[in-house]
């Protein structure tokens, strides 16, 4: 072995080295990001602390309305986002091939695309100032507007994984096209639809941005859909740029709560499709 | 002969049955119901979009109207006087965006590397979706952790040691605090390297095999086969990187909590900054005035239009290397 192939060696091995301690970087950032959330917010925890209401400082208070309020606004946009991300879904697999599918496919990669204030500014623009009031309905929609373009790629990617033999069995049985798609097209790819939207439960979940000025925040528990409401993302942005070190602590424990949610989704969803993919 | 009536009846029918085709193929109700359906939906999120450039635009009229080119050009940004110019947050944007690339690009490269060409498929699995949870943390999260963890650390470490080390560059002088265009960069950097990444290792997974063997075959070391790989995959890469600029353009919350938030344009990376994005997130709420919203719905517009052509961009230059393959792809 001469000097330049020994000098190839060590380059190859050298280089190599690099890109596994980027890769040990990235895992540590992550182990060491959660592993602080856990070990600052774990001390503010308590049962009167998620289910009491904000209260001025020095007076305790808890998250309990902003938990409540999300998991409003969750369910809002699941019911508004879901169906139309698998409807979208469905047409991009099924139905709209060719020209006008591809226009559609474009402008759904265009909506995943957009920032999330901008979605906010949107939805303050059609929905806040005619209705005059920041309200819990709002900020459902600019949170199932994010929902919508995850939920139709994935549903489409789903569909398109089921099997040509299956959808053309169906239709020599004689069953019309819808009957294929609902009863035979969508049930195959159920698992993986369902995957997808949990994914997406799980991203706008964590989504501050458009809530700021659409669902706007509260310091109580929420009483109709048409009034503003809190959240746990933006009540944690309120305490994490407040002057006060007990709200800090606060703004902790809740992201605690708030990473609990995330990550519990994000990794239920992996062990679940740990043999598929 | 009797061909030209009967001709014009079958045209007639043609025609009748091209309307009939395009609803439903199979001749069935149902069928045409269903894809009237899915197309209506279909056409909302067309509806969608095209609604959100015109309100945006409409509600920036006045802002427009009143500024014109100026908007993009001013450096002021007076609330109070009623002057309002962008650059300023355009500065902050393009630089702390420039800033994440600079950082995380070198890092995602060599966690895509890793996971693709040298970990087993034991490690590669997992490690690859720690990598992505990364992407999974709220933006919020990563600012609070920027506020108490990363700006202090910055503040008594690394920023001391820069200015020591390179204070005769204009970049690093100026008042260490810990908060300011250097931290914001650094925050979008841990945010977007987990997208770039995942996208590189599609790209690289599409390239072929061969491409592998043959390098290998011809004598070249482990590195020298994947920089083959590497120059396979560039335009891929390239729409990852890009990918990744747009996600850092538009990238709010996180940024807002630690950029220190003040309208100016200072060569130092220490100094306060302000992005387009934060902009919105701090004043929208309290602008008072029409022309002030107004100013502030249109930085919207220009994030909308410069994350839409960005994102364009690196989707044509990602899908023409992955497709070859039919590669599903994470990469949307």
């Amino acid at each position: 072995m001469n000097h330049s192939d020994r000098i190839r060696r060590m380059n190859s091995a050298v280089m190599t080295g690099l890109t596994a301690l980027c890769t040990l970087l990235a895992v540590g950032a992550l182990l060491i990001i959660l592993s602080y959330i856990a070990w600052q917010g774990i001390g503010s925890l308590s049962f009167q602390f998620l289910t009491d209401s904000p209260r001025p400082v020095g007076e305790g208070g808890g998250i309990g309305n902003a938990i409540l309020g999300s998991l409003v606004l969750l369910l809002l946009s699941s019911v508004i986002g879901l169906p139309l991300g698998i409807c979208v879904g469905v047409y991009l697999s099924e139905v709209g091939r060719g020209r006008v599918g591809n226009v559609v496919r474009f402008i759904v990669d265009t909506l995943t695309g957009i920032p999330s204030i901008v979605t906010g500014v949107f939805v303050y623009a059609v929905l806040v100032l005619p209705m005059r009031h920041f309200s819990a309905f709002a900020g459902g929609v600019a949170l199932a507007l994010i929902m919508v373009p995850i939920v139709a790629r994935t549903t489409e990617e789903m569909l398109k994984l089921v099997p040509h033999s299956l959808r053309e069995g169906a239709l020599a049985l004689g069953a019309p096209q819808w009957r294929v798609t609902l009863g035979v097209v969508i049930p195959a790819a159920a698992p993986g639809i369902a995957t997808g939207a949990m994914l997406a439960i799980a991203r706008v979940s964590g989504e501050t941005a458009p809530l700021l000025f659409t669902a706007f925040g509260s310091r109580f528990f929420p009483t109709s859909l048409n009034e503003p409401i809190a959240s746990l993302t933006v009540q944690i942005y309120n305490y994490a740029i407040s002057p006060y070190d007990e709200w800090h602590a606060q703004a902790w424990a809740a992201t605690l709560v708030l990473m609990t949610l995330v990550l519990g989704i994000n990794i239920m969803v992996r062990f679940l499709t740990r043999k598929k993919f | 002969m009797s061909a030209v009536p009967e001709n014009e009846g079958m045209n007639f029918v043609g025609q009748g049955s091209t309307w009939r085709r395009v609803l439903s193929p199979t001749g069935n109700t149902g069928d045409a119901v269903f894809r009237v359906l899915m197309f209506g939906v279909a056409l909302l999120m067309v509806a969608i979009v095209v609604s959100m450039v015109v309100a945006l635009t409409v509600d920036s009229m006045p802002s427009i109207r009143q500024f014109g080119f100026n908007f993009l050009k001013s450096q002021r940004w007076d609330p109070i006087k009623g002057e309002f110019g962008a650059l300023p947050f355009i500065y902050g944007t393009v630089a702390s965006s420039l800033i994440a690339l600079l950082i995380s690009v070198p890092f995602s490269l060599g966690i895509a590397i890793f996971l693709v060409e040298q970990a087993p498929h034991y490690i590669a699995r997992p490690v690859g979706f720690l990598v992505e949870l990364l992407a999974a943390i709220p933006s919020v999260v990563y600012g609070l952790w920027g506020i108490f963890v990363l700006a202090p650390f910055l503040r008594n470490y690394i920023e001391p040691a820069l200015a020591s080390a390179f204070g005769w560059l204009p970049l690093f002088q100026g008042s260490i605090t810990g908060i300011g265009l250097l931290t914001g960069g650094i925050i979008l950097a841990i945010m977007v390297t987990p997208i770039i990444s995942a996208v590189v290792r599609d790209v690289l997974t599409a390239v072929p095999g061969s491409q592998r063997e043959a390098a290998l075959a011809l004598g070249a070391t482990k590195w020298e086969m994947i920089r083959v790989v590497l120059v396979n995959g560039a335009p891929g890469i390239a729409g990852a990187v890009i990918l990744g600029l747009g996600r850092a353009l538009g990238e709010t919350m996180a940024v807002t909590m630690v950029i220190g938030n003040r309208a100016q344009i200072s060569l130092s990376l220490f100094d306060p900054s302000y992005t387009i994005a934060s902009a919105i997130a701090n004043e929208f709420t309290e602008a008072t005035g029409d022309l002030y919203l107004s100013a502030l719905v249109e930085l919207g517009l220009i994030l909308f239009l410069v994350t839409f052509v960005v994102n364009g961009i690196a989707r044509v230059l990602v899908w023409n290397v992955t497709r070859k393959t039919g590669g599903v792809g994470r990469a949307a």
